[in-house]
């Protein structure tokens, strides 16, 4: 049975019909064809789906499309605020070469951000454990945390 | 890759405990959803299929979670794993309960999971169920006749299989305060330290009197068809002091009692040889774990 939700979706009113096989990832990807956001294993596991649900680092693939109304979601393509102007994290991760083949990094970059809004300056450990749930096929881990490291430095100081 | 879409399936949005006990009682194959993580991959993999999912995320009060001085602390089924993991209270007056939470799932999943559904998921793995009921936590079960409360180490019966009937909701686990001297542990045994479901998991909880143990609660993971009290493990070490020897005999205790099956994480004898490592390291880590903050 089809329904239809209205939600926010990087800061914009939407209204899409669905029905209820369909999760938030399906919504996003194929009815608002935001493709920033990837699907990789549609588990649950691997965390390349990961958006922010009211602030809130989730699965996509995890929440049903019939959840959402009234709901806020903020995607990739929602980050940066100004189109002209990467977001920190963007930035970061061009500049530390912690992009290979790219498809983890939308969701690593969503979960990186949920992670630094709650603990702006978050310990090497506790980063990690944090996206411990973000798979990266091609192993940068290192530079990916060295992204995020630096992208927190940064966000820390625009808020001085 | 494998595409698993979902199958369709009927779906009510109750906005209060009558009507969803009343949806749920006239519905055979219906499932409830609190916060997905466990039933949406579950749907996923064919594993269930409901014909029904009642979504109770609309009725009030299930997602607040109380504090109360005297009594402990009551949690509403729908409080995520998150917010038991981050509140500062449970850090201090429940540490294995925050421990077991911290250990749970991602990031994504702790965000989005709830603690009422990862009991009623019922898995023998369950990461909060060792230490809650280490605590004492009492399950309040809510149903069409009223409500009753059920210790939540008569809670589980089997695998996914709880006490809960079908037109039934869990709505609270009160967790009480414990007494002065208490001192309790967690641990997770696994091939990943995160993102991974327990080989086998424990908790403890020692009530002390100078070097003697008055009390002991041992609760195990992952090792039988349901979270296990190790009672005979406990009869090793109340009213001893817990020293080298208890401790061997307490591991024996545990691992005698213990009946895990093998399976991707281990083999049966794999996990009863870590029962006994683990429960000797469980109760050496809680003697140093003394809880900053009990109740009276």
């Amino acid at each position: 049975m089809k329904r239809m939700v209205k939600f926010l979706v990087n800061g914009q009113q939407t209204a899409v019909y669905v029905d209820t096989a369909r999760t938030l990832l399906d919504v996003l990807r194929e009815d608002l064809l935001l493709t920033g956001t990837k699907r990789g294993c549609d588990s649950g596991e691997c965390g390349a789906c990961t958006v922010l649900l009211n602030g809130q680092a989730v699965h996509s693939c995890l929440v049903l499309g019939y959840e959402l109304d009234g709901q806020d979601v903020l995607t990739i393509e929602g980050l940066s605020k100004d189109p002209k102007e990467l977001h920190p994290l963007q930035k970061a991760f061009i500049e530390k070469g912690a992009i290979q083949c790219g498809f983890c990094t939308p969701g690593l970059i969503m979960t990186a951000k949920a992670l630094l809004d709650r603990n702006p300056n978050p310990t090497e450990e506790e980063l990690r454990y944090g996206i411990s749930g973000n798979l990266c096929r091609c192993t940068g881990y290192s530079k990916i945390m060295d992204a995020i490291l630096t992208a927190g430095e940064e966000i820390r100081r625009n808020k001085q | 890759m494998v595409m698993r879409s979902l199958r369709e399936f009927d779906y009510a949005e109750p906005t209060s405990l009558e009507e969803a006990f009343s949806i749920l009682g006239r519905n055979e194959g219906a499932r409830i959803l609190a916060g997905g993580t466990d039933l949406i991959l579950g749907m996923r993999e064919k594993k269930i299929a409901p014909q029904l999912v009642v979504n109770i995320k609309k009725v009030p009060g299930l997602d607040r979670m109380r504090i109360d001085e005297n009594d402990g602390l009551r949690i509403g089924a729908l409080v995520t794993i998150t917010a038991i993991e981050i509140s500062e209270f449970v850090r201090t007056a429940f540490p294995i309960l925050a421990d077991a939470t911290h250990s749970l799932g991602s990031f994504q999943i702790r965000n989005r999971a709830t603690i009422g559904g990862n009991l009623c998921n019922a898995s023998p793995a369950a990461d909060t169920a060792p230490p809650l009921i280490a605590l004492g936590a009492v399950a309040k079960i809510a149903g069409p006749k009223g409500e009753r409360l059920v210790k939540l180490e008569d809670f589980f019966i089997g695998p996914g299989k709880t006490v809960v009937s079908k037109d039934e909701i869990l709505v609270e686990i009160d967790v009480p305060n414990q007494p002065r001297e208490s001192y309790g542990a967690y641990l997770k045994h696994g091939p990943r330290n995160a993102m991974d479901i327990a080989t086998v998991n424990a908790a403890a909880m020692l009530n002390l009197r100078g070097q003697t143990c008055v009390d002991a609660k041992i609760v195990l993971g992952s090792v039988a068809p349901v979270p296990l009290r190790a009672r005979k493990a406990e009869a090793e070490i109340r009213g001893k002091a817990i020293d080298d020897p208890a401790l061997r005999r307490v591991a024996e205790g545990a691992c005698e009692e213990c009946a895990p099956i093998s399976d991707l994480r281990g083999s049966a004898d794999y996990r009863k040889a870590m029962v006994k490592v683990l429960v000797r390291r469980l109760l050496r880590n809680a003697l140093h774990s003394k809880l900053v903050r009990p109740g009276v």
